[in-house]
């Protein structure tokens, strides 16, 4: 069958199945991600880190199709660095957040993908912003991809306002934890990457060092 | 008469003119019952790993057309520049011509910056024009190579999505190559372990995908060293004809034997001058 429609492995789009989230807390943001990256029914890769930076105090956690986030990250982190030249500082978290957002309403018949910005800057403190096809949002904390569907009702359900920083680091562990353990498409590792004013702080944790929950 | 439109000197790259006439082409094909020739797709493992002191490049050499092989030791790994080279699969014609366009623009930037280029640079080259063309181009590479910041090694699909790896397969037998390299690959491996690696991890691909077939060839990269291996070795080595088995001259007895003359009377002759000009 094979001779008629090409092989699955180049016709099927890579796509970052995912669970992403990022979480403000007083003085910097908390982002998280899975790590598996598929085409069709199988993994292409099981160790990307899906949280890219845009500039040193901001990142952003890519979802959907892996060509399509990947490219928006690779402009936008230009872009930025363009700009972070002409006003000679740091760019503030909401300027790179519009960069996303207008790639993706200039292209959202194009595009397929959907990005979660998150950093801190000076004037505002942590951040987090929700861009999908176009509509930028503000919001003290956001979840994406595939597997996000599956923990809305835990995300509500536990997140507090003033958070301290190692709490939301426990948040999107346990986030993300349990995403990967309902949803197909995302899995792995998890990828943290704390920011605050003094920078970025990334962290890996391991599959086997994840938290359980009842069903294990 | 006056014409608004200059004479534009043509622009290179890709031309999809005749995607419309394809289309309709394949509806009235399918009308009548038959389809169009496809593109000669090389259903392939390729692969590549970083090892100690650079990377190691390796392929099988089947090209197949539909059930057909169609070149049974084809060359897959692509010449980028001295530092870098870049195995190809999918559509043969696609991988080759991406490889060459990207191997000419990355000389010219070299020789415009006097500096040996970077495989960061190729691979952001690759991934910016696979992902202009919206998976049209169907070349799905492994990209490695050594620049002054070490050993690289990228994975590149149709659609311009790029994966930075220790170890990477690709083409219809990566799952089979995949699964040595997930047994067997360490980190900061010696080159005899790493060729031995990327070796069995290609024969996998050879022994258990359909698409894959024939020979193995290697390619080592190391700092201010290449050594392309082509081929490394012959998988499938043909046998040798153990006995004789060529009939004997009069194994068949003649039972009859008649001559029939013909005997022809010679009615015109001529003499034709020939063009060869």
């Amino acid at each position: 069958m094979e001779a008629e429609t090409g092989p699955e492995w180049l016709s099927e789009e890579v796509k970052t199945g995912t669970t992403i989230i990022a979480i403000e807390f007083k003085g910097g943001v908390v982002l998280g991600s899975d790590s598996r990256v598929s085409a069709g029914e199988s993994v292409v890769n099981r160790v990307m880190n899906k949280l890219s930076p845009l500039h040193d105090k901001i990142y952003c956690a890519l979802s959907g199709s892996a060509a399509d986030a990947q490219t928006i990250a690779e402009m936008v982190n230009y872009q930025l660095d363009v700009h972070s030249i002409e006003i000679d500082k740091d760019p503030k978290v909401c300027s790179a957040a519009t960069l996303v957002r207008n790639i993706s309403y200039k292209y959202k018949e194009e595009l397929s993908a959907h990005l979660i910005v998150a950093g801190w800057d000076r004037r505002d403190g942590g951040q987090v912003f929700a861009t999908l096809n176009g509509l930028l949002t503000r919001q003290p904390f956001a979840i994406g991809g595939s597997g996000s569907s599956y923990v809305y009702g835990f995300v509500d359900a536990e997140y507090r306002k003033d958070m301290a920083k190692e709490e939301c680091q426990q948040f999107v562990i346990n986030t993300l934890a349990l995403a990967m353990n309902r949803d197909g498409s995302s899995g792995g590792v998890a990828y943290i990457v704390s920011i605050d004013e003094h920078g970025a702080e990334e962290k890996v944790v391991l599959g086997n060092d994840l938290p359980t929950f009842f069903d294990q | 008469m006056a014409t608004l439109i200059v004479n534009q000197p043509p622009v290179g790259g890709f031309s999809f003119d005749h995607c419309k006439r394809n289309a309709y082409l394949l509806g009235e094909a399918n009308k009548v019952g038959s389809s169009l020739p496809t593109a000669r797709k090389t259903g392939t493992t390729i692969c590549g790993i970083v090892f100690k002191d650079g990377v190691i490049l390796g392929a099988d050499t089947r090209a197949t057309e539909g059930m057909v092989v169609a070149d049974k030791n084809c060359s897959k790994i692509h010449h980028i520049s001295t530092n870098i080279y870049c195995c190809g699969a999918g559509t043969a014609a696609d991988t080759e011509m991406t490889t060459q366009i990207i191997s000419s623009n990355l000389e010219l930037h070299a020789l415009s910056t006097g500096r040996v280029p970077r495989v960061a640079t190729a691979n952001r080259m690759l991934k910016q024009m696979l992902f202009r063309y919206q998976g049209h181009i169907g070349a799905a590479l492994v990209l490695g190579g050594v620049d002054c910041n070490g050993p690289h090694l990228y994975s590149i699909y149709p659609h311009g999505s790029t994966d930075k790896l220790p170890y990477v397969t690709m083409g219809s037998g990566s799952l089979a190559a995949m699964a040595v390299f997930e047994d067997r690959y360490k980190p900061d491996m010696e080159e005899e372990d790493a060729k031995r690696l990327v070796r069995d991890a290609i024969a996998a691909g050879i022994f258990n995908d359909l698409g894959s077939g024939s020979n193995i060839d290697l390619c080592v990269i190391t700092k201010g060293n290449l050594d392309y291996i082509r081929p490394h070795e012959e998988a499938n080595k043909k046998g040798v004809r153990t006995g004789d088995y060529k009939y004997k001259r009069g194994t068949t007895g003649v039972l009859s034997k008649v001559v029939t003359p013909l005997n022809l009377e010679v009615v015109e002759e001529s003499v034709l001058t020939m063009d060869t000009s």
